[in-house]
């Protein structure tokens, strides 16, 4: 049988062209995990049920593993290896933070190295929003993304207002993302503290 | 201090089995049986061996045997025998991912069928006592006269509750990379034990133990799942030699379900009998479950029963049927979980029917010494558990009936149930070395999300006297020295045991220390030994369409000395919020005509999301227990997830008034319970032509669960 054919696609990942062959039927998770040796973006199920996979594309947050590599020919990218530098979830947040009952820890101290975090990074450690650290790639760039996103969720109690990211619309807007070891409640903690900072800043 | 891998995590750099950059390297792709009984007559892999990229193919017709010993499931390939549906029968080897994926869809396996029997069923008539349960307890316990302490109960209850198959679902699905040189096998494997798994693996392939090694420093989440070498280790090691390279197997969601364990369904019996005062005057606990035709797992769903309550008489039970399934195996407190679910429910249908507030009635019988073995416990403080719970959730004054209270349309309810676990620690060994201005402490433990690594080095920090900046853990390797699995709330107990006696070993000369722990661990007897727990939740029933939420989960616990108070927070928080997908969504049917899981992926195996999780507190109360060791801590993996199904489940008979004696506690029961024919209840409708039915009638439900005929869809009787 002849070989199968392959396509070349230019990708900005993180900043930086990357370049590569690839089988039409290969997803941009592979092309990052098994050609671009990114990989950060997991791969929990392959079918877009679980969010392990998310990165950002031009900001928006999409499922890496239900996205064909040949469609994203020239797409800009962010994953979790780029968030630290902060080229993605920088921007200040559309929603006004509201703490709805919540009570943001306090951060710790972190004395670990890796200084140039991003403030979702930094407030995940803090919080101790991660456990096995599996999902927590796809949980940040989620984030990221869904903290730049207007608009109301279905959660949202008067859709004809732009609503106030309460806990219950960071549940909501991330429930996406599955986390096995259950670290839900510390990811919205997380979250919070880190809308809640940018909420402030004019 | 925060976890010592978080900047790791946060940051992609933490490599999983499937991350290794590895020259050369080939993907094997598998193939499974899709019927559950029978032979494999000829594996046709011509079309696939014509196909792009192909490498090999392995299969019981190309691939020499090799098993010399191990279980079962290891012996892939080496014989024609299907037990279950979805066995590994075959495997591609190509140059990419998708090539391989490919060319598995391409090859042809004819069977000769065989009938199968995949259903549980408690009138089966192949139910066997097993000699032991796990981890190896006898079966069959009992003391006192059970029929004669129900006689003379002023309250009592007669109840069948049952649980479905579950399955882990860890976040990162298995995975493994094999790579030979010099006859020496390198597997990067997900696993929470690589002094364990690499035995297994040199055992199966039949190489001396220090020819292999594991290495697994991070491991995205097992919940048991990956304590036994699971098959795709085994097949990428396979592949890797035939194709003469560097094979990667990353299992797939769906494939997980057959391949990686899962958790027997279980229907448990229950009596219970109680004086006017609502002391116990017997407990009888009974349990059926599943195990594989050619493997036994023997799940100790009645375990916790010995542990709880103090009564005159008591019985327990575990019999087994063997079925074309998987073999079952270790899920997040296995027999704990679903046994802790039944024996609570039941308590608090006892509490009920004797008039007794449910925390009280548990405080009533707590007991001074063990129940079942007469042995002192450790140390035991369920009934301090009980009331400070009962304090921070605000339980003083509640209404006991049911049914009564409303928020808007909501249905109100509250409930409690207890929670434990056994407190144990196995042998391993550790060293510590000088290493510049600080200290290295190495040790083949895993961290599968627990915290190991940042509990470990808090524990060799204070054994050497020295801030945790100076000390590094180095473990998730079989080449360091070995230890005992992630397993069965064990691990920090049993490292952090080997790590202060190689600190302490290293004092000595400033320089190095080693440690085995074998002594001091077998003299660990003399006493029980057990974590205790009181968890309460809240829930809000929608009475037209039965959805449940559980705005509240509250669970106190003493679990000896707390090494990380935000580690411990965490998995104890993880394990409840397993518990509420246990106690609402989590099932895997198991389909009578196919004979294999109904649900194989993440959109129909549902775990909870960030929205079915509002509010999880986990709190805990001192406890000094001098005999439980140098670290003095009693694991804390499991016995979250212990108690939580039950206290939900309570919740939603005292919001509602209907108790749901089936897991998990789905609108369809709930709704049912309303509408279909008075007094009965449906207790699964979701399986296409096949019911579990339930039959509960005022107080009172007859124990079974029957499979109807195909097709006929929902029947009660």
């Amino acid at each position: 049988m002849e070989p199968s054919a392959t396509y070349q696609v230019t990708v900005t990942v993180n900043g930086e062209r990357r370049t590569a062959k690839v089988d039409p039927r290969t997803s941009v998770l592979d092309l990052l995990r098994e050609r671009l040796g990114l990989t950060g973006a997991k791969k929990g199920c392959d079918h877009g049920q679980c969010g392990a996979c998310t990165v950002l594309v031009d900001g928006r947050r999409v499922n890496a593993c239900l996205a064909l590599a040949v469609a994203y020919d020239g797409a800009r990218l962010t994953t979790v290896e780029g968030l630290a530098q902060g080229d993605a979830g920088a921007n200040l947040s559309p929603l006004r933070f509201s703490p709805g009952g919540a009570t943001p820890r306090t951060p710790r101290g972190t004395g670990d190295e890796g200084a140039n975090l991003s403030p979702l990074q930094q407030a995940f450690i803090d919080h101790d929003a991660l456990q096995c650290g599996y999902c927590t790639p796809g949980q940040l760039c989620s984030a990221a993304g869904m903290l730049t996103e207007p608009g109301p969720s279905a959660v949202t109690a008067d859709p004809r207002q732009e609503p106030e990211l309460t806990p219950g619309e960071i549940r909501e807007r991330m429930s996406g993302n599955l986390c096995r070891c259950g670290a839900y409640v510390n990811i919205v903690k997380a979250i919070a503290a880190v809308a809640e900072t940018k909420g402030a800043v004019p | 201090m925060n976890r010592v891998e978080a900047v790791a995590k946060v940051t992609g750099r933490a490599r999983y089995a499937a991350e290794y950059p590895v020259d050369d390297l080939a993907y094997a792709w598998p193939v499974q049986s899709p019927i559950a009984c029978g032979q494999i007559r000829r594996v046709d892999a011509r079309a696939a061996l014509a196909m792009p990229g192909v490498i090999t193919v392995l299969s019981a017709d190309t691939t020499a045997p090799f098993g010399l010993s191990g279980p079962y499931e290891l012996l892939i390939f080496g014989s024609r025998t299907v037990t279950y549906r979805g066995q590994l029968v075959a495997a591609v080897v190509a140059d990419t991912l998708e090539n391989a994926q490919d060319a598995a869809a391409a090859i042809r396996v004819s069977y000769a069928e065989s009938p199968h029997e995949v259903i549980l069923r408690a009138d089966d008539p192949g139910l066997y006592t097993p000699e032991t349960v796990n981890p190896d307890l006898p079966a069959v316990t009992g003391y006192g006269d059970v029929p004669a302490g129900l006689a003379r109960a002023d309250a009592q209850v007669s109840v069948t509750y049952t649980t479905p198959a579950q399955h882990n679902n860890p976040m990162e699905p298995h995975a493994a990379i094999a790579a030979w040189g010099n006859g020496r096998l390198t597997v990067w494997d997900s696993t929470q034990g690589p002094s364990a798994d690499r035995d297994t693996i040199a055992s199966v392939l039949g190489l001396p133990a220090h020819r292999v090694r594991v290495i697994s420093p991070h491991v995205g989440g097992g919940f048991g799942s990956k304590g036994d070498t699971r098959p795709h280790a085994i097949l990428a090691a396979l592949a890797a030699r035939e194709a003469g390279r560097p094979v990667k197997v990353a299992l797939s969601r769906q494939q997980m379900f057959a391949l990686t364990g899962h958790r027997t369904p279980t229907i448990q019996h229950l009596r219970l009998g109680a004086s006017a005062d609502g002391r116990l005057t017997a407990v009888s606990h009974d349990v059926i479950e599943h195990t594989a035709i050619r493997t036994e797992f023997a799940e100790q769903a009645a375990a916790a029963t010995r542990v709880l309550y103090a009564t005159p008489a008591m019985r327990t039970a575990h019999r087994l049927a063997r079925l074309n399934v998987p073999a079952p195996s270790w899920m997040r407190a296995p027999g704990e979980a679903p046994g802790v679910y039944a024996l609570e429910s039941a308590m608090d249908e006892l509490a009920a029917a004797a008039g007794i507030d449910p925390v009280e009635l548990r405080i009533r019988n707590d007991a001074a010494v063990e129940p079942d073995s007469g042995l002192p416990f450790s140390s035991r403080n369920l009934i301090a558990c009980l009331r400070e719970g009962a304090r921070l959730f605000g339980w003083a004054g509640r209404d006991p009936r049911p049914g009564q209270r409303r928020r808007g349309n909501w249905l109100v309810g509250t409930g409690v149930a207890a929670s434990t676990y056994p407190a144990r620690r196995r042998p391993s060994q550790a060293s510590a070395d000088a290493d510049g201005d600080g200290f290295v402490v190495r040790i083949a433990a895993a961290d599968i999300g627990t915290g190991a690594r940042t509990a470990l080095t808090r524990i060799a920090a204070g054994a050497l006297g020295v801030d945790v900046r100076r000390v590094r853990v180095e473990l998730g390797d079989s080449a360091l020295p070995g230890a005992w699995l992630a397993g069965g709330s064990m691990g920090t107990a049993s490292w952090g045991t080997a790590v202060v006696a190689a600190c302490e070993d290293l004092l000595k000369d400033g320089r190095h220390g080693r440690a085995d722990t074998s002594a001091e661990v077998a003299g660990d007897s003399g006493f029980a030994r057990h974590a205790f727990g009181a968890q309460f939740a809240q829930v809000l029933v929608d009475p037209g369409t039965g959805e449940v939420r559980v705005p509240r989960l509250l669970g106190v616990f003493a679990v000896g000395r707390v090494i990380d108070s935000m580690l411990a927070r965490s998995q104890l928080i993880g394990g409840m919020t397993m518990g509420l997908g246990m106690a609402l969504m989590e099932a895997t049917p198991i389909d009578p005509s196919a004979g294999g899981f109904v649900r194989q992926d993440l959109a129909q195996y549902h775990i909870a999301t960030c929205a079915d999780v509002p509010d999880v507190e986990a709190s805990w109360i001192e406890e000094d227990d001098e005999h439980l060791g140098t670290v003095g801590a009693k694991g804390i993996g499991e016995i979250g997830i212990t108690g939580t199904a039950a206290a939900i489940g309570n919740a939603v008979w005292h919001a509602t008034g209907h108790r749901v004696r089936g897991l998990p506690i789905t609108p369809a029961k709930l709704v049912l319970a309303d509408t279909v024919l008075a007094g009965t209840v449906l207790a699964d409708t979701e399986r296409a032509g096949t019911v579990l039915a339930g039959t509960e009638r005022a107080g009172t439900v007859l124990a079974d669960i029957r499979q109807a005929e195909p097709g006929k869809g929902a029947q009660a009787s």
